[in-house]
């Protein structure tokens, strides 16, 4: 039952907030939601729940991991999008609450769906409860316009090839009398149970088209041209969900397609093709971070690189898928973080671009400090937590033999933290804008509401605290999350 | 009822060739509902055996949306902005309809060398629904306006379809409808993105929409 509140619940929210007229009011019933789904999230993993649905939902170690940090990130940014209730009676209208909501009610059900077609169903849903979120900017200028064209173009197609894909999947498996006449023939525990008999022509096949289906959806290269726009051109609240949530669901799609491979003894093709796309969009987004001229832009290029350290992480296999699930965690805590301390950036110098911007730490202070942690957060610096984890991938790669990989995926790291540093640092120090030249940009200390700081802080403690030390329950569960996904 | 197969799967073929040779979007949008009827029968041919309510919503589902709903939609659409055909595309027709007739070849000769591990009613299912989305994945690659690049998207989906049901793969209706509740939404806001379009250019051609790139400074 908690499974179908979890989904329900902000789906019914979402229908009642489009007919509630206040502002503050349709926010609040927001805010509650968004603590009942984090509260029904905790509670879950103290009751284990059955399959329902003869299997069709289920959450798994995997699933689970997922649904927690997108139910965190969430939470944290609903929290601060409540400075905007004050500032502007018409910044948040009905649909976008509405949509927020639709939204989230949409990723958890592709963390509970344990069948290929729901699965499908759940993506292409986060797709259309996303795109007007992208457009929320409408009346500012055309730029959102074509985001969002080009959003919902490139994902709708993208996700019809992983239509094929399932398609081919249920060929696969449609030889092997798994493929039952009671609609239970793309169940996941159905596939897997009869894994040894499915088609291995087939089942390549259809990998190939889920990986480039849904990577499209998670920001692969080069299926990810869409990235950089929808996120410069969304609200920062909108690129912190679709960067640390939406693409973490849609790489889990990916992995439950990898599930099948392993059991079907395909895996080593399957990580193959994994690790080929993710030492892709590493090196895609190395090349594009570098003299990035829009802030925004570069943090969206800088989630296309980690989407491709995930990816990179599941095609080493062994210890390195460990170091890839708690390095969704890192990414998806600081990412949300940076895109929320963006906003506040935005919402002072109203400009994305970097040049114009500078004397952050005398303007911005408080934000200022966020931007550099952040920027020491997702660039894999000691102290923070995604030092720990993409050293683990790196040791396992080298432990395992793929010295190149292991050698671009180094340079890689290098070159983007040498990009990243060069112009986020930039914008922090140096003398604030003379007043004579361009008297838009603010010069004195801005105030910052704490609602913009508070939520960004506390994820930035959190990577730094798992830098430090990763709590016992944490680490059973990632290593459990990490078996589910490996059982042959 | 493989001859009727065989007659419809045809029929589609040459629904795809018209739309890559026609400019008028009046001809596109009866094609799309054209193929719309095409799904709707082909539904109740491939599932010949278990006629049932199942089948029958899954056919009108279909063919109410994608022969009626989504034409209708589209007509409105194109009726609004006074736009009556695709003038300047980037491949023109004669090639495109080259284009066209090596895909088709491609998918047969592809179709041919697939080995299915399940005996399916006609022959050409996997060679028309591959050329079918290739048909779609081009009409969205080389044409300008925003409108055709949805029709496109639609004939993709219509092929995905095709083969789907052509092998009776039984997904329970609810997710059936889902994927059609999909679509259908997808299509709807892409229509408001459209109509949004065009009040802002003038046009519905997509090029206008280039503005967002790296390096410009």
């Amino acid at each position: 039952m908690m499974l179908i509140a979890l989904v329900a619940v902000p789906a019914a929210a979402g229908i009642v907030a489009f007919f509630i007229k206040q502002n503050r009011l349709r926010w609040g019933l927001l805010l509650l939601t968004s603590s009942v789904h984090l509260l029904l999230t905790s509670m879950i993993r103290l009751s284990p729940q059955q399959p329902l649905l003869r299997g069709w939902l289920f959450l798994d170690a995997a699933g689970y991991l997922f649904l927690g940090i997108t139910s965190l990130l969430f939470f944290a940014v609903s929290i601060y999008g409540t400075k905007f209730i004050d500032k502007n009676r018409h910044r948040i209208d009905r649909i976008f609450t509405s949509c927020l909501l639709f939204f989230l009610s949409t990723m958890t059900l592709v963390t509970l769906s344990h069948s290929f077609d729901l699965l499908w169903v759940a993506v292409e849903a986060t797709t259309l409860a996303s795109a007007p979120l992208i457009y929320f900017h409408r009346h500012r200028n055309k730029h959102s316009l074509e985001a969002t064209w080009k959003y919902l173009m490139i994902c709708s197609v993208g996700i019809a090839l992983a239509l094929l894909g399932t398609f081919f999947l249920s060929i696969a498996a449609a030889g092997t009398g798994g493929g039952a006449r009671d609609g239970t023939g793309m169940a996941l525990s159905n596939l897997l149970q009869n894994a040894s008999s499915l088609n291995a022509d087939w089942l390549k096949a259809a990998f190939l088209f889920l990986v480039a289906g849904y990577g499209t959806k998670v920001g692969l290269a080069p299926m990810h041209t869409w990235l950089p726009d929808a996120h410069s051109e969304s609200p920062s609240m909108v690129s912190a969900l679709l960067s640390g949530a939406l693409l973490n669901c849609s790489f889990l799609a990916i992995l439950r397609g990898y599930q099948v491979c392993v059991a079907a003894g395909q895996g080593a093709f399957a990580q193959e093709v994994l690790i080929a796309f993710g030492l892709m969009s590493m090196g895609v987004a190395a090349v594009f971070i570098i003299r990035q001229s829009d802030y925004k832009r570069l943090l969206a290029y800088s989630s296309v690189e980690h989407m491709g350290i995930l990816s990179l992480s599941v095609g080493i296999g062994g210890k390195a898928m460990f170091g890839g699930m708690l390095h969704a965690i890192n990414h998806s805590m600081t990412k949300g973080m940076l895109f929320l301390v963006s906003g506040n950036i935005l919402a002072a110098y109203g400009t994305k671009h970097v040049k114009l911007i500078s004397g952050m730490f005398k303007v911005l202070p408080a934000s200022g400090v966020l931007w550099i942690a952040g920027l020491l957060a997702i660039t894999g610096s000691p102290p923070f937590g995604s030092f720990i984890s993409e050293f683990i991938i790196l040791k396992e790669a080298l432990d395992t033999g793929h010295i190149w990989i292991a050698l671009c995926y180094l340079i890689f790291l290098v070159v983007i933290f040498i990009g990243m540093a060069t112009v986020m640092l930039k914008m922090v120090q140096g003398a604030t804008h003379d007043p004579q030249t361009d008297n838009n940009l603010p010069t004195t200390v801005q105030v910052e509401s704490l609602w913009s700081i508070i939520p960004p802080a506390v994820m930035a403690i959190a990577v730094l605290l798992l830098g430090i030390h990763l709590p016992p329950f944490l680490n059973e569960h990632l290593l459990e999350a990490a078996a589910v996904l490996n059982i042959r | 009822m493989a001859a009727y197969a065989d007659t419809l799967l045809i029929f589609l073929v040459l629904s795809n060739f018209f739309l890559l040779g026609s400019s008028w979007l009046t001809v596109y949008i009866r094609l799309v509902s054209i193929q719309g009827v095409i799904l709707c029968l082909l539904t109740f041919v491939f599932h010949k055996g278990d006629i049932g309510f199942h089948t029958i919503t899954l056919a009108a589902g279909n063919g109410l949306l994608k022969g009626l709903v989504f034409p209708l939609l589209l007509m409105r659409a194109v009726r609004a902005v006074h736009i009556k055909r695709e003038i300047e595309p980037l491949v023109s027709y004669g090639t495109s309809i080259v284009i066209g007739t090596l895909s088709f070849c491609i998918s047969m000769w592809l179709g041919a060398g697939l080995p299915l591990p399940i005996p399916v009613v006609s022959s050409l299912v996997v060679p028309v629904t591959l050329f079918t989305i290739l048909t779609g994945l081009f009409l969205i690659v080389s044409r300008n306006k925003a409108i055709t690049q949805v029709i496109g998207y639609l004939i993709m989906e219509n092929g995905i379809y095709v083969f789907g049901t052509a092998f009776t793969l039984d997904a329970p209706l609810f997710v059936e409808l889902g994927i059609l509740l999909d679509i259908f939404v997808g299509i709807g806001i892409m229509g408001i993105i459209m109509n949004h379009i065009s009040r802002e250019f003038d046009s519905l051609n997509v090029s206008k929409l280039s503005d967002l790139r790296d390096w410009t400074s």
